[in-house]
């Protein structure tokens, strides 16, 4: 199979109980992108994501993935060593909360190294240069490699968790709100980082919000899902400046003007 | 002999039976932890119950039993399982490494290499080497399944940056067969190549964790480490100050209120033997 983009989902559609989650969301993500997704609480994001991530199995649907040699998988009937596979090498994933994804009893230094012991480095001063250079790339002091995650701020921690993520150079990051829970000065710098390094590493992103601030500031190309379907979607700023779907029109007339 | 109003080894059959099933598939299975219905015993969880069933499960009347705990055939444990056995099955019991068929032990591997028809049974707190890593056990099952063992290298990792040298000095992750990570239990990590390639049967049984697990003989059993980090089997920079020994694992023991202290062969048959040499043959 051929495909162009790095991830395709076609026709999907996920229901729990009577309640349709994700209902025929069709979308496409480029090498390189950034696509967001927003809409409030319930319309189907998360789910929307879980999928794409091989978390959740849709109803119906395919979710398709290109490696970088042009293989083809199909996340929906993956198994699970490639699902884990993938995790760990061409996808990562960042939490909102970074307590989620990392560990907390363990030294900043092991958290970043981790994922470079998964995939097989067994060479303690290989792994420790190269965290210490990643905490330098999310402006984190390196002679703090040693301390663990709850000696750091909320946001040094999702920094560390950036870092974590990004270490083995992933070809696709999904986040799930990521600025969620911090305030707006220190949500300005992550965003900023991801920005920063998304660009530099040309990876492709998939991030899930209701902020429409940080959709603004980092994504290409926006969708906005309602009850599970997707309403509207377009490049970023020609949805926020002129949104045509009513639903649009609410969201974005409801951002607070100061 | 009246006293004895159990069945041989305590256990009754058909609980024997179902062990040596598990213990079976240990032995085809290198390092995989078996799930056993482990019983209840006359004693507690911890003092080895483990041990104690594998023991019952495997002895029969012409074996000749060894107990030893931290190397040692005379501390309490060691000479309550010990007792225990000669009560409920009437075998012979010895201190001497060279002529027992079953060792159990705790935390020690015994000096004198074993050879082919001995059985080591290993008392064994955790069976599970990922448990302080990853609480679940839901998880740890995938970890072994999937082989992503990467994390354990972090816990190598995190001793290193901590104290300079990798610093776990006992319970010393293991590859075994190439294939799954292991517990050699509470070892200190001089006893982990003695493991490796063992002409003997090396059973191990966690009791309150109800898990058995093998290593058949002459198994390759290597010792987690980093390339530029190799793993070292260290001990007390000492001499035994009893039988004078330099190569075997050393216990500091306290002498007196003063402080004083000395070093002495963790495993006392092993000292004895040397001793009675240097007394026979000066």
């Amino acid at each position: 199979m051929n495909m162009n983009e790095i991830i395709k989902i076609t026709d999907l559609t996920k229901s729990f109980g009577n309640i349709i989650a994700c209902s025929s969301i069709t979308l496409e993500v480029y090498p390189g992108e950034i696509v967001g997704i927003v809409g409030e609480s319930g319309s189907g994001k998360t789910t929307l994501l879980k999928c794409a991530s091989g978390l959740y199995k849709p109803d119906s649907g395919e979710v398709f993935f290109r490696s970088d040699d042009n293989y083809v998988q199909n996340i929906c009937n993956i198994s699970e060593p490639d699902l884990r596979q993938l995790m760990r090498t061409d996808w990562s994933f960042i939490h909102q909360n970074p307590r989620d994804g990392l560990r907390m009893n363990i030294s900043a230094g092991g958290n970043i190294g981790e994922k470079l012991m998964a995939i097989g480095n067994r060479h303690y001063g290989n792994i420790r240069e190269a965290a210490a250079a990643w905490l330098e790339k999310v402006e984190i002091d390196s002679s703090r490699i040693d301390e663990l995650p709850s000696n750091f701020s909320g946001g040094m921690q999702q920094r560390l968790q950036i870092a974590r993520c990004l270490i083995t150079e992933p070809k696709l990051i999904y986040m799930d709100e990521p600025t969620g829970g911090l305030d707006v000065s220190v949500q300005a710098k992550i965003l900023d980082l991801i920005k920063k390094l998304v660009e530099e590493l040309n990876i492709a992103a998939v991030i899930v919000t209701h902020d429409l601030g940080v959709v603004r500031l980092l994504a290409d190309r926006v969708l906005v899902m309602k009850d599970g379907h997707i309403v509207e979607q377009g490049i970023t700023d020609q949805v926020l400046d002129d949104p045509h779907h009513a639903y649009t029109q609410l969201l974005v007339s409801s951002i607070i003007q100061v | 002999m009246d006293e004895l109003k159990y069945n041989f080894a305590y256990l009754d059959e058909q609980t024997k039976k179902t062990i040596r099933r598990a213990i079976l598939k240990g032995l085809s299975i290198p390092g995989y932890q078996v799930p056993f219905s482990s019983r209840e015993m006359p004693m507690p969880y911890g003092w080895g119950t483990g041990g104690i069933q594998v023991t019952s499960s495997c002895i029969k009347q012409d074996d000749t039993l060894k107990v030893i705990d931290q190397g040692s055939d005379d501390t309490t444990n060691a000479v309550s399982i010990r007792n225990f056995f000669k009560r409920v099955t009437n075998v012979q019991t010895t201190e001497d490494t060279n002529k027992a068929t079953i060792i159990q032990t705790r935390h020690r591997i015994p000096e004198i290499p074993l050879v082919e028809k001995q059985i080591l049974i290993y008392q064994v707190p955790t069976p599970e080497p990922f448990r302080f890593l990853e609480p679940s056990e839901f998880e740890t099952r995938k970890i072994h399944a999937l082989k992503e063992y990467g994390i354990m290298h972090l816990k190598l990792y995190e001793d290193i940056s901590k104290n300079g040298h990798i610093s776990t000095s006992y319970n010393y992750p293991v590859l075994v067969d190439d294939n799954y990570i292991s517990a050699p239990s509470p070892i200190p990590k001089f006893d982990n190549p003695k493991m490796n390639n063992n002409p003997a049967i090396q059973l191990f049984g966690a009791g309150r964790e109800q898990r058995i697990y093998a290593i058949p003989p002459y198994t390759k059993v290597i010792s987690l480490d980093f390339e530029d980090y190799p793993f070292e089997a260290t001990k007390a920079n000492a001499v035994c100050q009893l039988c004078g020994a330099t190569d075997s694992y050393l216990d500091e023991i306290i002498i007196d209120n003063a402080g004083g202290r000395m070093f002495v062969c963790s495993d006392t048959n092993y000292c004895q033997n040397n001793l009675l040499k240097k007394i026979y043959n000066p």
